[in-house]
């Protein structure tokens, strides 16, 4: 029987032949990731087993992105802890200060991720890397402690869903529209411990920023990973950036799938997903004059080149409402320079926005933005739980990046040709 | 193993960042998380319950992010074990990783909050006041890392064995 390309991947990890849904296996991973809040727990669990080396020092990888620039004490502890391991080590892929950015964005930019890879991480948001057409997903610290040490990791084959996008997509709608709107119809547990692959003619015309946003909220149906095919624009996009071949793997035409969905691209509009779950998907339209304080553009899911630039498309010329702050957060340093030399900055400053340093910081709650008591935020992140951004009776409203500087401007969330 | 506790019941989508909100993360003492548990639901959580009090929550519990912050914060106030009507797969990972069992079962319309509960981990069977519900089997595989008291000391063992085949 055919296999789908999650079970491709796992197989060639595995060292087998073929694998089945539901099968345990223990396969060989290519690169083990964890941050500041996650890895301390992990070389913690390091000390106890009383390991003496990573299992290889090119496929271990630190981003202090998330309580940095540090915020108070514990946080530069929880650093310096990850910095000295990293030096003992001889951790190469290391980031932190100028050279770091948000993971999820930082990964796929500086090539450490290509096709055909089998990635583990200390992060829900490492399915991000599927858009690759590589395995990735997130685990636990304790789980990467095991990587780092023997270099593998037991998983349970997933099921996959199959999503085919057909046709052409409206105005301003990006990846982050449709990933909501899949949420929306299969709820939060809608791909609970399964694969979501993507495809067809929409999916191929979709940008690679789009692609990784979309992968990167598969997490928030419940999925184990988000994987796409791989084209000709995945290996545009890796070529120049890794040094590591592509490993293509495509799904058999007989593979077997849970569920297939599929989608008229036409039918999806501008999404927002309102408090509390990723799942209480609305239109705009339907959520428009709601009154916010706080606009975030950036973080794992949408502080890319195309976030940035839709959102300076609308910024152009225009003002933050003056009871809104609108914070911009480019996702790494490269697009932060890219972002500087398109005249984007001078967009939005003119337009009086906040241009933060690349961090996760607001989208957690952590540093940089966070909420006081019945305060809203529209950001473009990817998670609108009880307190997620602040106080627990703020509320975080999620959108792509158009519709989040729309609502900046208009201090409520609006859709972009409410302020053009 | 016979486990009798109190039940605190929570709902569906029980996130991580209920069980423990991103801000403590920077965190690590397992006692001092415990006191932030489920803060924005129960601010007093982790002063009414006691050691061997179990959770009891509905479907999808424990989504949201890898953070292995939540099984720990749970553990560190004594409590055994979390039975739910389904459980987001990272957490799912993550508490056997640590040591701590949880159990697949619908009971959460079947119980009173504080009501005391008897639970067969082996047999998987939930006693409650006057009936009886069979909690799907833990996979063997996560009944073996809860045996070796979690994915670490499993390691060890692990690395040990290879040490003396050498």
């Amino acid at each position: 029987m055919g296999m789908t390309m999650t079970e491709k991947i796992l197989a060639a990890h595995a060292g087998k032949d073929g694998v089945e849904p539901g099968e345990i296996i223990e396969a060989k991973i290519d690169l083990a990731l964890a941050n500041d809040i996650t890895a301390p727990l992990s070389l913690e669990e390091f000390q106890k087993v009383g390991a003496t080396k990573v299992f290889d020092t090119e496929k271990v990888v630190f981003v202090l992105d998330h309580f940095t620039p540090n915020k108070d004490i514990l946080s530069a502890e929880n650093c310096k802890k990850i910095r000295e391991f990293s030096q003992k080590y001889g951790v190469t892929h290391f980031y932190e200060g100028g050279c770091c950015g948000v993971e999820h964005a930082l990964l796929p930019e500086q090539g450490l991720v290509v096709p055909g890879d089998l990635v583990i991480g200390a992060d829900s948001h490492t399915c991000t890397y599927g858009a690759l057409g590589a395995f990735a997903t997130g685990m636990g610290s304790t789980d990467i402690t095991y990587g780092i040490v023997t270099g593998q990791t037991w998983l349970k084959v997933p099921e996959s869903i199959k999503f085919i996008c057909r046709g052409t997509w409206q105005e301003w709608v990006t990846g982050k529209d449709l990933i909501l709107y899949i949420i929306g119809k299969i709820g939060v547990d809608g791909a609970l411990y399964s694969a979501m692959e993507f495809e067809g003619d929409a999916i191929s015309a979709l940008s690679m920023d789009s692609r990784l946003t979309v992968a990167n909220m598969a997490i928030e149906a419940g999925a184990k990973n988000g994987i796409f095919k791989v084209d000709v624009k995945t290996l545009e996009y890796v070529k120049g950036r890794s040094t590591k071949a592509p490993r293509v793997f495509e799904s058999d035409k007989d593979a077997k799938y849970r569920q297939v969905f599929e989608i008229d691209a036409a039918t999806v509009g501008l999404n927002v997903a309102c408090p509390s779950l990723p799942s209480n998907v609305k239109r705009v339209e339907e959520v428009k004059g709601v009154r916010v304080d706080q606009a975030i553009i950036g973080s794992c899911t949408n502080g890319r080149m195309e976030d940035l630039e839709a959102a300076a498309k609308v910024l152009k010329g225009k003002k933050v409402a003056k009871h809104t702050r609108c914070i911009v957060i480019p996702a790494t340093p490269t697009i932060y320079a890219e972002a500087m030399r398109k005249g984007l900055f001078e967009i939005f400053l003119d337009a009086e926005c906040v241009i933060s340093a690349p961090t996760c910081g607001p989208c957690l709650g952590g540093h940089m933005g966070v909420l006081a008591k019945g305060e809203r935020a529209v950001a473009t992140t990817n998670r609108n739980f009880i307190g997620r951004m602040g106080h627990p009776e703020s509320e975080v409203y999620l959108s792509g990046a158009a519709v989040a500087a729309a609502s900046a401007v208009k201090g409520e969330i609006a859709h972009p040709r409410e302020v053009l | 193993m016979i486990l009798k506790g109190r039940v605190w019941k929570f709902g569906d989508n029980i996130d991580t960042d209920i069980i423990i909100p991103a801000r403590y993360l920077a965190l690590t003492d397992p006692k001092a998380l415990g006191e932030h548990c489920m803060e924005p639901l129960a601010p007093d959580f982790h002063k009414k319950v006691k050691p061997g009090d179990m959770i009891v929550g509905g479907f999808n519990f424990g989504s949201g992010s890898s953070r292995e912050h939540a099984p720990i914060a749970i553990s560190a106030l004594g409590i055994p074990l979390v039975i739910a009507k389904s459980f987001a797969r990272i957490f799912y990972r993550n508490s056997f990783n640590k040591g701590l069992p949880l159990l697949e079962a619908d009971i959460i319309d079947d119980v009173e909050e504080g009501e005391e509960i008897e639970v067969d981990l082996s047999s998987g069977v939930i006693k409650l006041g006057k009936k009886e519900v069979k909690a799907k089997p833990i996979p063997p595989f996560m009944e073996e890392l809860i045996k070796a008291g979690g994915l670490i000391n499993y390691l060890k063992k692990k690395l040990e064995d290879t040490h003396e085949k050498v």
